[in-house]
């Protein structure tokens, strides 16, 4: 809607009040969950559910959270994976983008329609047999195990494939006749112009695989391979009890670095998530 | 360059990225189908060809049809009210109103979190006694009552977290699609005296039509895939009230290891997104007109 004309409606009295009220109250309850945990968190376990103005603040939740399970290593854990799924992504969906957008080669449209096949069976619909080829490859419970089924991405082939589709033939020509090859092309001409596309589709990837949680539950068994996620549902689930001060400390710690990340870039978040959203 | 240089280029392109989608996707698509006509292994048994007794096993288990009865209702209760509100925060957002940042920011949020640290919260919001719901209640007088413990209230517990956590990713569909109309419409339509409700009735919700259904797509997949929560928050209790079927193939394929049925559960699974890939197909990328 538009601002002129959303302003001019609004001046036409309560009804604009009601709606900043309905508004905010969806923002508030929106929030509240979140600063309820950070409340938990940051105040010693006898306010946990218990409001005072001036409960003391404390930092020494975090502090047994982290010294009560292998956290350090499950971060270490979690950022390898979300590094190793992020190149390997990058690499095989700009290669076979490049493939789709640019050659007509025999048998490109069905290969074209299995590839879309992974949009709606993501690998964690098929986790039993998915589990079954990873005892087979002998590399159950290690982290290329957890990364591997999510390095051929059908999304970033296909937002890859759109951009790549819209640089004009002419540029293409012309590094040909400079004496480029195809792959000297892709790099030197494709991928420069396609780097707002690679900055939102990173975002969205690290997002998710540091977030997913089903499939590493089910391949994952041990700290040396757990992501955070994984490493979390163990810490909280386990002889923690119900501490609920230090569960939620621990529960901010595993979602801090997204947060501050989109708190800090928040524009770039919210752009890059529709940019990768808008097919 | 000959047609041989572009197929043997377009191939090799694709070659890496092929190998591990037929690893991960199609193969194993391909082989549950195969499994689902198996016995499971049993130590020094091995997996024996059973037919579709796998098949009639799940259509006389209840928990099958209660699971899907909960995926369902689970779909049925979280699409449509994170669409409308999805639909109410992008207005919002888009709008004049004071301090619209901070609105998007708070819409936002829950969808950069991890749905496990999420469901952790929420579990402590529904504690019983202790959470903050609890709380609220109590102050209001209304009975203690075990949200999470309650076959009538746990469903609906997790329809709310489910909510929570996709409107503010939706409402970025609907940001962006509305920052595309352009905004003579809506001066036009003020000038010709419509109301802001016959106007979003008559031209912004039609408009949006193709974004909704988009999200529509999206909000079917998560209902079937999203079950991280579940996990945490209830182990699909009590008596599998709150068990939904991806949920319910991870229970019988990794705590009763009884992988032949999860097999025949699974193609239940892909069954259903196929049609919705296939419906997708037919209507969708066919029939989206502006009325």
């Amino acid at each position: 809607m538009s601002q002129a004309a959303f302003h001019s409606h609004a001046q036409r009295g309560v009804g604009h009040w009601l709606e900043t009220a309905g508004a905010w109250t969806l923002g508030v309850v929106w929030a509240l969950p979140l600063l309820y945990a950070s409340w938990t968190a940051f105040h010693p376990p006898e306010f946990s559910t218990h409001f005072a103005l001036l409960a003391p603040l404390t930092f020494d939740n975090f502090v047994n959270a982290w010294n009560a399970a292998p956290f350090a290593r499950y971060f270490l854990n979690t950022i390898l994976l979300v590094t190793m799924v992020l190149a390997a992504q990058l690499v095989l969906c700009t290669l076979a983008a490049y493939a789709f957008a640019r050659y007509r080669f025999a048998g490109s449209g069905i290969a074209f329609a299995l590839v879309m096949v992974q949009l709606m069976v993501m690998p964690e619909v098929l986790l039993v047999e998915n589990y079954r080829t990873m005892g087979a490859l002998g590399i159950l419970d290690s982290i290329p195990a957890i990364g591997l089924p999510y390095m051929a991405s059908a999304f970033g082939i296909f937002l890859l494939r759109q951009t790549f589709k819209t640089v004009p033939r002419e540029l293409d020509e012309a590094a040909h006749i400079e004496g480029a090859g195809p792959l000297q092309i892709l790099l030197k001409v494709y991928v420069p112009l396609a780097k707002p596309v690679y900055i939102a589709y990173a975002l969205v990837s690290v997002s998710y695989h540091w977030n997913n949680f089903l499939w590493p539950l089910v391949v994952t068994n041990s700290v040396t391979s757990r992501p955070l996620t994984v490493g979390l549902q163990v810490f909280s689930s386990g002889d923690q009890g119900i501490d609920w001060s230090i569960i939620t400390a621990a529960t901010l710690m595993t979602a801090a670095p997204l947060l501050i990340a989109f708190l800090l870039f928040q524009r770039q978040f919210v752009q890059s998530f529709m940019r990768a959203g808008i097919r | 360059m000959t047609r041989l240089q572009a197929n043997l280029h377009g191939w090799l392109l694709l070659l890496p990225s092929a190998v591990l989608l037929v690893l991960f996707t199609h193969y194993p698509a391909a082989s549950t189908l195969w499994h689902s006509f198996f016995s499971t292994p049993k130590g020094a048994h091995a997996a024996a060809f059973v037919g579709l007794d796998n098949y009639s096993a799940m259509v006389d288990d209840p928990v099958f049809w209660k699971v899907l009865r909960n995926n369902v209702v689970f779909a049925l209760g979280t699409i449509p009210m994170s669409i409308a509100l999805a639909i109410a925060m992008a207005l919002w957002v888009n709008g004049k109103i004071a301090g619209r940042a901070w609105l998007r920011l708070s819409f936002f949020a829950p969808t950069v979190l991890p749905l496990i640290a999420v469901a952790n919260i929420w579990l402590f919001f529904y504690t019983p006694q202790y959470g903050l719901l609890e709380q609220f209640t109590g102050m209001l007088g209304l009975p203690s009552h075990n949200w999470l413990g309650s076959q009538n209230t746990v469903l609906g517990c997790l329809v709310v977290v489910a909510v929570w956590k996709e409107a503010g990713f939706f409402m970025i569909f609907y940001l962006a699609a509305l920052q595309g109309i352009p905004p003579n419409l809506e001066e036009a339509a003020a000038i010709e005296g419509a109301s802001r409700w016959t106007f979003f009735r008559r031209v912004t919700f039609p408009l949006l039509m193709p974004t909704t259904l988009f999200v529509l797509v999206n909000a079917v997949i998560n209902a079937f895939r999203l079950v991280d929560h579940i996990v945490v928050m209830t182990k699909g209790g009590p008596d599998n009230a709150s068990a939904l079927l991806l949920y319910y193939i991870y229970d019988v394929g990794f705590k009763f290891w009884d992988s032949a049925y999860a097999a025949a559960l699974t193609m239940v699974l892909l069954l259903i997104l196929g049609s919705l890939a296939l419906a997708q197909w037919l209507f969708i990328e066919r029939r989206i007109h502006y009325r």
